[in-house]
């Protein structure tokens, strides 16, 4: 691990042309004995190899372009009194630590790692345990947070943090982090062209990926899984959702997807399998949702009246107990070629595409959403008779709720 | 009533119809068990199974015994017998071989399939709830014929209460929803499901399910009310009177009847 650390000091060396730049060894028998002794001897662009020990130290401050390396997974330990490192300089780049015990405030937003104004950070292969809140950027930029591991001790909403929380920040890669245990996995709030990749958010609090007034951003290929509810898009535009996968985010007030004030975003290629509710949108406009798969949910899509010109193309719904449910009596959204496994028309002229139309939205859905206890009457055989009875001849659910070319077999 | 019990009970269980009842659950639950992975799924189905299908049976079958065995009890009336004793060990003899092909449909498939540790809580409460629904409409439908000499309106009236509790009753209290949904209704829904034993049955099956959790708040009410001693205490009073009332009074009526 040493002679790696003298290879990559030696790389840096090579690589800052302008400013040459010295290793400086933090250890319990090297000159400098602590971090911020370290921090405080440096040179910008300096390189600082801590190697394996604990350090209990908080409040580190970081005002020079540094490189911060842990060798052998050195702990920084906070004690649970103060937030542990700061960065307020550009292009700091920290890996290889593991920071824990981060104190619990109820009037600072402490962090395991935080920074302010400022740009080019990379936080790369830590570990964060136990710190309130994980990683904290505000006002910055062009930034990297890659390979961490957060794991958290949430467990309730008031006193927890979030694991990453971007703030008024833009052009921020999230990728490959394992987040757990937090109030919110991922939190963005005023940010924007940001990419979060390939996460993993299980066992939060509250939601695995939350945005606010965040627009342009995209999320690919996450995982969200047993959070109180996956993932919130609020207040944002342009906001693509591809490839992701929410599963069991299951109780009496969970969703998979929570849609609300958004507009022009993209919903493709996910997975949303054992929700409660899998999407439930309110005032959701002009979005494309497609390629999707619906399995098992208590209800696939909760669409409320204020959601206009989606469309709804080429998915899968699979089991779910309700596939769609409004409350409005008119539906400005479309729904076509879908699969919908409660579809029992036939295909005559073989052409792949049921030959009557699918009317996937229930009577007695529209009877819950209007009085919501009449939910006590879930599966009794009067509904089902009702529900026939709607079908046949449909008054009371959207009469342009229809699918016109239901697929006869699920995509793949 | 031990003797009158016994050869009800010995006469029933070597009948075609339990053989038939006990197969039709064996299949049944054997099938739905078998071909749904997911137990819990298949303890819903089941659930549905049972709260529309015991409840016919047990009327169906129970108005029948009795019209059947008309000039045998005819002839143990004119022993020295109690009434009572006649009747009441008719009834349990009745129910009791009902339930028993019930249990054991039900039961095989459980253990066969490996089901029987795993969803030990699911199965319990379907047998008991099972178990009472044949209990409480075969109670009533004895207390119908017992009352009405002509067989067609006897078995029109029994299965016109099967239908009346499994069906119209749940379109009575949606449309009392509907029309009161500007109200607080939790205590009224509390209510008038306590009302129904088949509605109580699927509320409590459904409550020990996944599925509970759709039902959202109100849901959590009756988790809530059910959760606690007393409001189990009430959910079994509940279908206690309604095995209780039907009994006491073919009971009465049978003590007074002219034969």
């Amino acid at each position: 691990m040493r002679i790696l650390a003298t290879f990559v000091a030696v790389l840096c060396f090579l690589n800052s042309k302008a400013v040459p730049s010295d290793t400086i060894r933090v250890c319990g028998n090297c000159d400098q004995k602590s971090i911020t002794a370290a921090i405080a001897a440096a040179q910008p662009h300096d390189f600082l190899a801590i190697e394996s020990g604990e350090y209990k130290e908080g409040n580190i401050l970081i005002d020079k372009p540094l490189t911060l390396l842990g060798i052998d997974w050195p702990v920084v330990d906070g004690n649970l009194e103060n937030e542990i490192l700061t960065i307020t300089a550009d292009s700091v780049s920290i890996s290889g630590l593991q920071i824990q015990n981060v104190g619990v405030s109820y009037t600072k937003d402490q962090a395991g790692i935080s920074a302010q104004k400022v740009s080019n950070i990379s936080i790369e292969n830590n570990r964060l345990f136990n710190t309130f809140f994980g990683v904290y950027l505000k006002n910055c930029s062009q930034s990297r947070v890659v390979n961490n591991d957060f794991v958290g001790n949430a467990e309730k909403e008031i006193s927890s943090g979030n694991a990453i929380q971007l703030w008024y920040s833009k052009e921020i890669l999230v990728e490959n982090n394992q987040v757990r245990n937090h109030r919110d996995g991922i939190y963005l709030e005023f940010v924007d062209d940001s990419e979060i990749i390939n996460n993993v958010s299980e066992g939060n609090l509250r939601y695995g990926l939350h945005f606010m007034f965040s627009d342009h951003n995209n999320y690919h290929r996450n995982t969200f899984k047993n959070n109180g509810a996956g993932v919130a898009v609020m207040f944002s535009k342009f906001i693509e959702m591809v490839d992701n996968s929410f599963e069991d985010n299951w109780g009496t007030a969970a969703y998979g997807l929570l849609l609300k004030e958004i507009y022009d975003g993209k919903i493709e290629g996910n997975l949303f399998n054992q929700n409660t509710i899998a999407i439930y949108g309110e005032s959701a406009n002009r979005l494309q949702i497609q390629n999707n798969t619906f399995s098992n949910n208590g209800w696939a899509l909760k669409i409320l009246g204020s959601c206009m010109d989606n469309n709804f193309t080429r998915n899968n719904f699979i089991g779910n107990t309700f596939d769609i449910t409004t409350n409005s009596p008119r539906n400005y959204n479309t729904y076509d070629g879908n699969y919908w496994s409660q579809y029992s028309g036939y295909d005559l002229d073989r052409d792949g595409f049921g030959d009557v139309p699918h009317r996937p939205m229930k009577l007695f859905s529209y009877l819950v959403s209007r009085s919501e206890s009449s939910i006590v009457l879930m599966r009794s055989f009067f509904v089902d008779i009702i529900n026939f009875a709607e079908k046949v001849t449909p008054m009371f659910t959207p009469k342009t709720l229809i699918d016109s070319s239901p697929l006869m077999k699920p995509l793949l | 009533m031990n003797r009158t019990l016994k050869y009800t009970f010995y006469d029933l269980i070597r009948s075609w119809w339990c053989y038939a009842y006990f197969g039709f659950y064996f299949l049944t639950a054997g099938a739905i068990l078998y071909l749904s992975g997911d137990a819990n799924r298949a303890v819903a189905s089941l659930m549905n199974i049972i709260i529309i299908l015991s409840p016919l049976v047990g009327t169906l079958f129970a108005t029948m015994y009795y019209y059947n065995s008309r000039e045998f009890m005819e002839l143990l009336l004119a022993q020295p017998v109690r009434r009572r004793s006649i009747f009441l060990g008719q009834y349990l003899g009745l129910a009791g071989s009902l339930s028993l092909s019930f249990l054991l449909g039900l039961i095989i498939p459980f253990i066969v399939l490996g089901f029987f540790g795993s969803e030990f809580g699911n199965f319990l409460m379907l047998s008991i709830t099972g178990v009472l629904l044949t209990f409480i409409f075969s109670a009533i439908a004895y207390w119908i014929a017992i009352r009405h000499e002509n067989r067609i309106v006897g078995f029109g009236i029994a299965i016109f209460t099967w239908l009346f509790l499994a069906v119209i009753y749940d379109g009575i209290f949606l449309l009392i929803l509907i029309l009161f949904e500007d109200y607080p209704l939790d205590k009224l829904t509390l209510g008038l499901t306590m009302l129904n034993p088949i509605d109580l049955s699927r509320i409590l099956l459904m409550l020990k399910l996944d599925i509970s959790a759709l039902m959202g708040y109100t849901g959590a009410v009756f988790q809530k009310f059910f959760g606690t001693n007393a409001g189990i205490t009430i959910a079994f009073g509940a279908s206690a009177l309604w095995i209780l009332i039907p009994v006491m009074s073919f009971l009465r009526k049978a003590a007074r009847k002219d034969f």
